[in-house]
């Protein structure tokens, strides 16, 4: 599936909650499901900045396509972690870098792309993005 | 005895909506919301009195000049000073202290004298104070904290020498409440001829201060956490320590006669008043203290300690509930987790039921260390808050103890 394919399913999986109270318990589900980051790549090089929870990604590259492996100590960060592997992980560095990510605003998340929300779902995916674009480098070379 | 309902429809804020519930503020520890007569004075102030004040002959400044020196001495009988120019207007408690710490320090302080803070210090009463440690050579010295957060008051007693010239410490913790025992901290200090500097940010808006009676040196607070207006910081300092400190900015109103050898600097409090002031301040400032002393110190000290104490008990009644500072001295600030999980959480559904709390390390970063927590869930009471917004914030966190665990 491309990116977008996988952003209008799970637009469509939220659009079936018609409460806020369903469609947090579905993130925070998520996140409980997210599959563990090894605690070895729990390091402080891989924390993104400016989130008040704390978020670890890591990057690396598998036949061509970036793999993204990521960790928070919040519950919802986390799920929110899960959606954007999810949407991002396992794709071609090209279509990573050229991705929209407006889902969020879409299933009605969008306070948490706000820049003063602080937990850092837009820092999360500029790093993604930054990762993807340092990985075609490194691929092209 | 306060009339809740009185009080509740001074405050328009109060009828808005959040997330389709009505608004529970519980973030007053970060500011609290603003009477109508708060609200009024700034919009009369730019209608019919805006103009500089302490220079113009004309009447509109004049008349705006005696009004904001009326907001000072308000501000002197508020807190119980001897002279209204032992008080000097700030943009707030962070501002006041950067200005003793840089004035204090040039007039008194050598390389090799100790300052004494500790370790629940908001950052804006640690930061000032490491920075002069790094830049000037003074030393820091921390109080370390018991096990429920408070100050030890025994190590505290250790760490007092000759060598210290300044203890800066909170009224009243902003994470936790806790109320400091300032009578002995201050009297222990004077036995080394050490200076004490209290901020007083989170004690003020609950608790009556009277700093003659204290016996502060330096006492700092921010009217926007008052009921009043943001940019209006207030220092108290005694006379005495004023008149030998050196300006902290320099600029337009702070002298008697500039030539280009030498200045005379001008009179309490205005050599520390650089430059036009937050002016509508000063009538707001006004106006909130009008406020807070129509309700009574005492009343709201009464009033908030009631609420606390409920919110407590239903707080400790949640078994997945773990609140920090379990002390019965405190006052405003109820701390806590839902255990196992992170305050962002809990913080993001209280949002979403339209219950405002503040989440994270509340600018207390050795406190949270010390506790070994990322950071707590912080409610925080006002006057105007009510046992029923209490009862929807503790459904709130039930609920939220269902989703996250």
């Amino acid at each position: 599936m491309t990116i977008e394919e996988i952003e209008q399913e799970i637009i469509d999986e939220f659009a079936m909650f018609d409460n806020w109270e369903d469609k947090y318990q579905y993130v925070i589900d998520m996140g409980k499901d997210l599959k563990p980051m090894a605690e070895e790549l729990k390091t402080d090089d891989r924390l993104i900045k400016g989130c008040q929870s704390r978020v670890w990604l890591h990057s690396a590259v598998k036949d061509g396509r970036v793999i993204y492996t990521a960790d928070s100590d919040a519950i919802i960060t986390k799920g929110l972690v899960a959606l954007m592997i999810r949407t991002l992980s396992d794709h071609d560095p090209e279509e990573i870098i050229n991705a929209k990510v407006d889902f969020i605003d879409t299933i009605g998340l969008k306070s948490h792309l706000s820049p003063t929300r602080a937990n850092g779902l837009l820092s999360m995916v500029k790093q993604m993005k930054l990762d993807a674009m340092a990985l075609k480098i490194k691929l092209s070379n | 005895m306060i009339d809740v309902n009185y009080i509740r429809q001074q405050f328009p804020i109060l009828n808005r909506k959040v997330n389709g519930n009505p608004l529970v503020y519980f973030d007053n520890g970060a500011t609290t919301q603003k009477p109508k007569r708060v609200i009024d004075s700034i919009v009369n102030y730019y209608s019919e009195l805006n103009s500089n004040i302490h220079r113009g002959v004309h009447t509109l400044s004049r008349e705006m000049t005696i009004e904001y020196e009326n907001a000072r001495i308000a501000v002197q009988k508020f807190i119980n000073a001897t002279y209204a120019h032992e008080i000097v207007f700030t943009k707030g408690t962070t501002d006041s202290i950067n200005l003793v710490a840089s004035s204090f320090s040039r007039a008194f302080l050598k390389p090799g004298d100790e300052i004494i803070v500790s370790e629940m210090e908001h950052h804006s009463n640690f930061l000032p104070w490491q920075n002069l440690r790094d830049e000037k050579g003074i030393s820091m010295k921390v109080i370390p904290l018991t096990k429920e957060g408070e100050l030890n008051m025994e190590a505290y007693k250790k760490l007092l020498s000759p060598k210290t010239k300044l203890v800066a410490i909170a009224h009243v913790s902003n994470s936790l409440g806790l109320v400091n025992p300032l009578e002995e901290i201050i009297s222990e200090a004077k036995k080394h001829g050490a200076k004490v500097l209290i901020d007083g940010a989170q004690a003020v808006p609950h608790l009556r201060v009277d700093v003659q009676k204290l016996g502060a040196d330096f006492y700092v607070f921010s009217m926007h956490k008052l009921y009043g207006p943001t940019g209006m910081g207030v220092l108290f300092a005694k006379e005495e320590l004023l008149e030998a400190m050196p300006p902290y900015q320099y600029g337009g109103g702070i002298i008697k006669s500039v030539t280009i050898e030498k200045t005379e600097w001008a009179d309490l409090p205005n050599k520390f008043e650089a430059g036009t002031p937050n002016i509508e301040g000063g009538p707001a400032t006004k106006a909130a203290l009008h406020f807070v002393n129509e309700v009574g110190m005492g009343n709201i000290a009464a009033y908030e300690h009631e609420l606390l104490t409920y919110c407590s008990d239903q707080l400790g009644m949640i078994e997945e509930v773990e609140v920090y500072g379990n002390i019965k001295n405190k006052a405003g600030v109820i701390s806590f987790n839902i255990k196992k999980t992170h305050p962002f959480d809990t913080g993001t559904l209280l949002d979403n039921m339209g219950i405002a709390v503040r989440t994270g390390h509340h600018c207390t970063q050795p406190l949270m260390r010390h506790l070994g927590i990322p950071g707590t869930v912080r409610a925080s009471f006002a006057v105007y808050n009510t046992k029923e917004e209490i009862d929807i914030f503790i459904n709130g966190v039930k609920k939220a103890v269902k989703m996250l665990l």
